[in-house]
């Protein structure tokens, strides 16, 4: 992995959260090393800080201390023509698809913002063409959707129409925050194999951000483990989860149901 | 010898629509659950398995309406009986339900005991506030769940606390059937242990007989129930053990299901995930043949044409044209 090109790094990331003693430490200086095309996840359970890492790696929050340089240069996020910039290249996909679309939109209307985001003057044609194809990337049908309002969709629909948005803007990185915990397992199959082929024709990172370690393990290469706001582990995915060193980490894997061996629920 | 707790037969529920179309969410189920046996449902959303927990209560509010067919509990064909005897007599008593997000269903202004309170008011008057309040301690401290609990408020406690106390506070009339409808999917991996143990708790300590346990978690339901159904649209495609689903399924449609399964184990890495094409038929318009053959791969002509009933093999059940050695075949040729 080492051999490709670092696209954002970021050392001694720290958040935090109220004054006093109401002060909490979400993100505990975090280190991090994102590659071109590589597929990291950051595991944790609930409260860990991985949402609140993945908003800083957005440039949603605004880190309390540390640095992040995105293509070698540190990140400017100050005014609003830096933030669209960088929005250009860093997209998410959010854990609750009924909460990330605009209700009052019909699908056409979010798919052309898109195409205003990228800032390409197209003729109507065009732009109908570009739609469609994105549609039929993940397998939707855009003349019978077009017309729809977010809330007529399925939630499987909903986090493909997502994805449909991320093929029309061809980020170089993806945030994908727990993308697939609200839909079924038939649908985390194509949505993750949908995922997968985005990175290989875009050579798109991704990052995840879950809590189960079969999925990180199924598609990552690259796992940070996270406990309390701190990475406690990093690594290879086949070295992280075949070999863990860290009792946290072990505990994380056996918390998860297996198929061929015994679950101790102790 | 064992009894039948929970006996379905020929139960149809429809949905019925501005349009005053019926649309059968659950169409012509059968099936049995022995005392002290639990039973996994799964299946893609949409296939109907929360609308089977939810008939299974006797209760139907619009748009659901009952259709056909019978629910019997010990015999006791519960579709007979009036609203008020399902109130008093049913429902917390033989049969709980715990809906999908049901800690979101807890009242924010209330602490935890005086959901108790309530329930007890309605099923045992005679005990006083006094005995309510040591009869939930005793409960919670069997559970292992902290009594302190009781006197909280919903909002102090962590999602998958609450979902302990749903638990706790909807079995705290030992019903006989516990269903319970994606009781883990809100929660991380951690907090999905704790409910599981729970539930295992509540087996072996006989507060309650059997469990339903429906989610489209594979693993999940490997490890916790002894039989596992597989329902789509409308009906069910297959029956068997636990054991036999995930390792040895004979319906094309449950081959695919557990095909996507995805756990930290070796060997999953670089392993071809089954993504099932298209999407599961309006239930408006079922197809005439069996309900799988548009995204079934090794669908026939006479597939299409007409639908086949429940063949029973060895002990299991499934709902397919093919008999288990041609498909067994078809499956081994795949892996090569």
């Amino acid at each position: 992995m080492s051999s490709r090109d670092l696209l954002i790094r970021g050392r001694g990331i720290t958040k935090v959260f109220g004054y006093g003693a109401a002060k909490t430490t979400a993100v505990d200086t975090v280190d991090f090393d994102f590659h071109k095309g590589e597929i990291i996840s950051i595991v944790g359970e609930s409260g860990s800080g991985k949402t609140t890492l993945a908003k800083i790696i957005m440039g949603l929050l605004k880190e309390s201390g540390g640095s992040i340089d995105y293509k070698g240069q540190p990140r400017v996020l100050r005014r609003h023509a830096d933030r669209k910039k960088y929005w250009k290249d860093i997209q998410a996909i959010f854990q609750d698809p009924f909460s990330s679309f605009n209700l009052f939109q019909r699908v056409e209307k979010l798919l052309l913002s898109c195409i205003r985001l990228q800032g390409l003057k197209l003729t109507k044609e065009e732009q109908f063409n570009k739609m469609k194809e994105a549609c039929s990337f993940v397998n939707l049908k855009f003349e019978e959707l077009y017309n729809k309002y977010p809330f007529e969709l399925s939630g499987g629909q909903m986090q493909r129409l997502m994805i449909a948005r991320i093929f029309m803007l061809h980020p170089k990185v993806l945030i994908a925050d727990e993308p697939t915990s609200m839909v079924d397992a038939c649908s985390r199959s194509t949505i993750l194999d949908m995922l997968l082929k985005l990175r290989d024709e875009n050579e798109m990172t991704i990052i995840f951000i879950t809590h189960d370690v079969g999925l990180a393990y199924y598609v990552s290469d690259t796992i940070y483990i996270m406990e309390k706001g701190q990475i406690v582990e990093r690594g290879p995915a086949e070295d992280i989860i075949l070999n863990p060193q860290q009792a946290y980490t072990r505990q994380l894997i056996s918390d998860v149901p297996k198929i061929h061996t015994a679950w101790d629920l102790g | 010898m064992t009894t039948n707790i929970l006996e379905v037969s020929g139960l149809k529920t429809y949905y019925k629509t501005r349009l005053k179309e019926k649309v059968f969410a659950v169409d012509g189920v059968d099936f049995v659950l022995e005392e002290g046996k639990t039973l996994g449902i799964a299946g893609e959303s949409g296939c109907g398995k929360s609308t089977l927990a939810l008939s299974l209560m006797g209760f139907y509010f619009p748009p659901l309406h009952y259709g056909s067919g019978s629910i019997q509990i010990h015999g006791r064909d519960i579709m007979k009986l009036s609203k008020e005897q399902l109130r008093t007599q049913i429902s917390g008593r033989e049969i709980a339900y715990i809906p999908q997000a049901a800690m979101n269903a807890l009242n924010p202004t209330l602490r935890i005991i005086r959901f108790i309170e309530d329930i007890m008011k309605e099923h045992r008057p005679e005990l006083t506030k006094k005995q309510v309040w040591d009869m939930a301690v005793e409960r919670f401290e069997t559970l292992n769940l902290s009594p302190k609990v009781l006197r909280s408020y919903p909002n102090e406690l962590s999602g998958g606390m609450k979902q302990r106390t749903v638990i706790a506070i909807s079995t705290i009339l030992n019903p006989k059937v516990l269903i319970a409808d994606e009781p883990t999917s809100a929660l991380d991996v951690t907090s999905q242990k704790a409910v599981i143990k729970l539930m295992k708790d509540l087996l072996d300590k006989q507060f309650i007989r059997s469990l339903v346990f429906i989610t489209h978690e594979l693993p999940l339901l490997y490890h916790v129930t002894d039989d596992i159904m597989v329902m789509y649209a409308g009906e069910i495609v297959e029956r068997g053990t636990a054991e036999q689903m995930i390792f040895d399924p004979l319906h094309p449609y449950t081959k695919k299901l557990m095909g996507s399964i995805i756990v930290p184990e070796e060997g999953m890495k670089g392993h071809k995930l089954a993504a099932i094409p298209g999407t599961p038929p309006n239930l408006k318009h079922v197809p005439a043949g069996c309900r799988f053959a548009e995204r079934c791969s090794y669908a026939q002509d006479q597939c299409r044409e007409n639908n086949v009933a429940v063949k029973e093999v060895d002990g299991r059940q499934y709902r397919c044209h093919f008999d288990t050695g041609t498909l067994k075949e078809w499956y081994a040729n795949e892996q090569s």
